[in-house]
């Protein structure tokens, strides 16, 4: 086991510095300049920003500056667009708030999709199964961005329930919102996932032996039928992670709460290439390390994966 | 005597036994399922509403309608009248010729996005899965790494570093659409390798390249087709990711990500008809798709019979 996360972590470190240089000469090649303005800089003043920033130097060495700051000192360089501020400072801002209602989100995606989807599967071909079924097909053709706009529509201008953006420290009202246009497709898959596995699960032959010695139906669920229903469930939380990380940008723009997703289409709008680097090795760097996460967490819970 | 004579007479008579294909069953099959049929009815639909909309439609989808501008929340209601069916947007154009063009592109995109995505991946994924062995290893832990990319970043990069075109939204689609495919493919080559015949087709001295396309890759349509279908919507719900962000294909050009988009974002000045159009068509689309592929996947996969 410790031998296969080294490996994996190993494998790792290579994908990484794949995409962080590849980033790089991507936004090398990109044609446009951030400090282009419609007026145009007198050419002195332009080289002098330009050696600023260390753009003036060589290929090779702007991308071994870069690629050391990010790997020894956690460095992502300065921002083009806010002189004050670098990439560090805008993903230290941005950065919790994702993570507040990315966790949220994950978590109800995971615990009400699953439940959902184990019971359709136990009460199979009762209303509570076509609900479950219903439910998750409609959520599968409302992605996070209609589902937002429709939300906003519903709670904050019909009801005037819950506020229809900001962020304001993460308050519960300010939160809900956000979590449910992130969760909701990501629950009707897991929901969908779960309840298939679930019901091969319950009409395997050891699940008949259970109940043939007459162990209490809930016994038999939550011992014998729960553990081997939820691993296909496990091996969507890699998706489902990718597309939540992906969604919040959706959810930063639509609900104005001030995560990194913000930053990313501002960045990428001002051509701040610092930004967008940073935001997407970040990411990058958090996909890795999730997928990596679920795949050590499969190998622990199916007994029949050696590595 | 008499009686097995006429038995012999009457097989004699009958019409030879007609054979069914694989896919005469599946058609049959696949007919039989009412949701499927119905899902495939409204895509043919939103297909003649993209086709014959352009044609029938009063207004141009460029042209503002100045009588409304500035007075959109009355004037540019859906009415009949004033032709424009489904009202007009917050520039005083009209939305029905929008929404048809916004179909258009959205279709377009998703059809394209799928088509790639099934060369590509159907190719790369029986070759990774028919050599098997170190060519297997390299080729699949190439597409592990690229699927540990978030890719939808990446895509927004190459619009921003390349410029927002339809090129280079096909281009970038197709970048990530294939990998999954490729999995699917590689999966099922797998299974078919052990076959007899592709033993046959070796022991005759076939080429490697010959034996993929002519015995590997047939077999693996059925898979390939019933993904494939579910990947369209997919597609579609890239692009109108892409295009709510602004990203996407660039005006008077629009699709149905950026109609939302524009919809959602006048929401408050009681201009419901932005919005709800082209969800309408965006929702029972992906519907449509998603029924016709369930059905699909009914009639073609061999396990559930």
């Amino acid at each position: 086991m410790v031998v296969y996360i080294i490996k994996r972590l190993l494998i790792a470190i290579p994908v990484l510095l794949i995409l962080i240089v590849s980033t790089f000469i991507l936004m090398y090649a990109a044609p446009g300049s951030p400090f282009a303005t419609e007026r145009g800089i007198p050419p002195a003043v332009l080289a002098n920003l330009q050696a600023q920033y260390g753009l003036d130097q060589p290929f090779h060495i702007q991308i071994w500056r870069y690629v050391v700051g990010v790997v020894t000192e956690f460095d992502f360089g300065p921002s083009f667009i806010y002189r004050d501020q670098d990439v560090n400072d805008l993903i230290g801002q941005g950065f919790p708030v994702t993570l507040t209602y990315g966790f949220w989100s994950f978590l109800v995606a995971v615990i009400v999709g699953g439940s959902l989807g184990i019971l359709a599967a136990v009460r199979h071909n009762t209303w509570l199964d076509y609900l479950a079924v219903g439910v998750s097909i409609g959520a599968q053709v409302l992605p996070n961005f209609v589902l937002a706009p429709i939300l906003v529509l519903t709670f904050t201008l019909w009801l005037g329930w819950l506020p229809g953006g900001g962020w304001q420290g993460g308050q519960w009202q300010f939160v809900i919102l956000p979590v449910i246009a992130l969760s909701t497709s990501f629950m009707a898959s897991i929901a969908r996932i779960s309840r298939a596995s679930m019901l091969e699960v319950l009409t395997s032959n050891y699940i008949r032996t259970a109940r043939a010695k007459g162990l209490p139906m809930r016994r038999v669920i939550f011992r014998h039928a729960l553990k081997p229903a939820l691993l296909p469930v496990i091996s969507y939380l890699g998706p489902a992670f990718v597309g939540m990380i992906t969604g919040s940008v959706v959810i930063d723009i639509y609900f104005s709460t001030g995560g990194i997703g913000q930053f990313f289409v501002a960045s990428a709008l001002n051509r701040d290439y610092g930004v967008m680097m940073g935001i997407t090795i970040l990411l990058g760097a958090l996909t890795i390390f999730f997928n990596l996460l679920v795949d050590v967490l499969y190998a622990w819970i199916d007994p029949k994966i050696r590595y | 005597m008499f009686a097995t004579k006429s038995v012999a007479d009457d097989l004699a008579g009958a019409a030879p036994v007609k054979g069914r294909s694989l896919w005469a069953d599946a058609r049959a099959r696949f007919l039989r399922n009412r949701a499927a049929v119905a899902g495939l009815i409204v895509l043919l639909l939103v297909a003649a509403f993209a086709l014959i909309g352009p044609l029938i439609a009063p207004w141009n989808n460029e042209d503002i309608d100045w009588n409304v501008l500035g007075n959109v929340a009355q004037g540019g209601r859906p009415s009949l009248e004033t032709g424009h069916w489904f009202g007009t947007d917050a520039l005083g154009r009209d939305l029905f010729a929008r929404t048809v063009q916004g179909t258009q592109i959205s279709l377009l995109v998703g059809i394209v996005g799928a088509l790639i995505s099934v060369i590509v991946g159907t190719l790369y994924g029986a070759i990774a899965g028919y050599f098997g062995g170190r060519i297997d290893n390299v080729m699949m832990r190439i597409v592990d790494v690229l699927m540990s990319i978030p890719y939808m970043f990446v895509l927004i990069l190459l619009l921003v570093v390349f410029g927002r075109s339809l090129l280079m939204l096909f281009i970038g689609i197709g970048l990530i659409s294939w990998l999954d495919m490729a999995r699917i493919a590689r999966g099922q080559t797998l299974t078919l390798k052990g076959k007899a015949y592709i033993e046959a087709a070796v022991a005759t001295g076939v080429r490697p390249f010959t034996i993929i396309l002519r015995h590997i890759i047939p077999n693996l349509l059925g898979v390939v087709i019933v993904y494939a279908t579910l990947l369209v919507p997919s597609m579609i719900i890239y692009e109108s990711f892409i295009s709510f962000l602004g990203l996407g294909v660039q005006e008077p050009l629009t699709s149905w990500g950026a109609l939302i988009n524009d919809g959602a974002s006048e929401m408050n000045n009681g201009t419901l008809w932005m919005l709800l159009a082209p969800l309408f068509f965006f929702v029972i689309t992906l519907f449509g798709f998603f029924f016709v592929g369930d059905g699909l996947r009914d009639a073609l996969d061999p396990k559930d019979r």
